[in-house]
């Protein structure tokens, strides 16, 4: 066999009452077209209203572990910050 | 289908679709764990899954699903020759798909839309072979369009079957719909997507002399009677076994 080396793709996938794109996994594909079809196959089981998006894993860019501290530590002695005295009525529904 | 006679051309034809649809899935079945990447091995085998499906309901229609696949000689096997024709290489399982499944969609497409004895399965089906239909596509035209060694081989599948392609266009009892339309319809395609994908449209015969074409009648190619073998092997050593 000759050389196949397919990039990575990341695969998010809404599913037919879902509000978001989640992400669902990856996969190797020549090119986006075929990493669509291959996301279908692999996630979805091609049920029908479901919406795919498939990035190459090389436009994603992550944060990285080293900066936790200053990025995901928000100052907790602030409570003012933190909506989270709020009851949430009964008519919302996707918060 | 009240009559004795509708029912028994019925049966032809529902033999003849349904034959195509099991051949031709045990085919892309023996690519698991042999695919040239694991997501296509994964597709292949969604596609002969989808093929087994319509097989069944075919099948069924006839008689016992398990005795028609398993006791049947290949003589009475009326699957086209095209569908029995070895793997070969990853081209030619991709020329043979793009031949069958145009063909496949175009039958589908219009069974679906008349009254007839196919028109649910039909229905249901004409949405997974409109898959297998640009999945074939898709992949003649990266392999066309791609290296030289793809566009090579892609070139000798789809010359090397070209021969096999007239026999889809033959009548079949049963099958109440416009072949000779099918046919101006599928050259079409199939000369379109060869275009795209660089590769020359073949020249040969698709009927008549010199090409082959009796697997409604029954006459199947070498290979087919090895592929029945295995597949029938287990069901025949063990007669009457349940599973």
């Amino acid at each position: 066999m000759t050389n196949t080396d397919w990039p990575l793709w990341e695969v998010f996938v809404r599913s037919r009452r879902g509000l978001s794109h989640t992400h669902a996994g990856s996969l190797h594909a020549p090119d986006a077209e075929f990493a669509l079809r291959n996301a279908r196959d692999l996630y979805t089981r091609r049920g029908e209203g479901v919406s795919i998006w498939v990035v190459p894993s090389s436009a994603i860019t992550a944060s990285s572990p080293d900066e936790k501290d200053p990025f995901f530590e928000p100052a907790a002695d602030k409570p003012y910050r933190h909506p989270t005295f709020y009851e949430i009525p009964d008519g919302v529904k996707h918060l | 289908m009240t009559a004795p006679e509708t029912a028994a051309v019925a049966t032809t034809a529902a033999l003849a679709l349904g034959d195509d649809a099991l051949v031709l899935s045990h085919r892309l079945g023996e690519w698991a764990g042999h695919a040239p990447v694991l997501e296509e091995e994964v597709a292949l085998a969604n596609i002969a899954l989808d093929l087994l499906g319509q097989a069944r309901v075919l099948l069924s229609t006839v008689g016992d699903e398990d005795e028609l696949a398993y006791l049947r000689e290949e003589r009475a096997f009326r699957n086209l020759q095209l569908v029995e024709q070895p793997n070969g290489d990853f081209a030619h399982t991709i020329a043979r798909q793009l031949y069958f499944s145009t063909y496949q969609h175009l039958l589908y497409a219009e069974l679906a839309a008349a009254d007839g004895p196919f028109t649910g399965l039909a229905a249901k089906a004409v949405k997974e072979v409109a898959y297998h239909r640009d999945h074939a596509e898709q992949w003649t035209l990266r392999l066309g369009d791609g290296t030289e060694a793809g566009h090579e081989r892609m070139q000798r599948a789809c010359t090397a079957l070209w021969r096999f392609t007239g026999e889809m266009f033959q009548r079949v009892d049963g099958l109440d719909v416009d072949l000779a339309g099918m046919e101006t319809a599928w050259l079409e395609s199939v000369r379109a997507v060869l275009h795209r994908a660089t590769l020359t449209v073949p020249e040969g015969p698709r009927a008549g002399a010199w090409t082959a074409g009796a697997g409604r009648q029954g006459v199947h190619t070498e290979s087919f009677g090895r592929m029945l073998a295995e597949m029938q092997h287990l069901h025949r050593s063990h007669p009457g076994a349940s599973w």
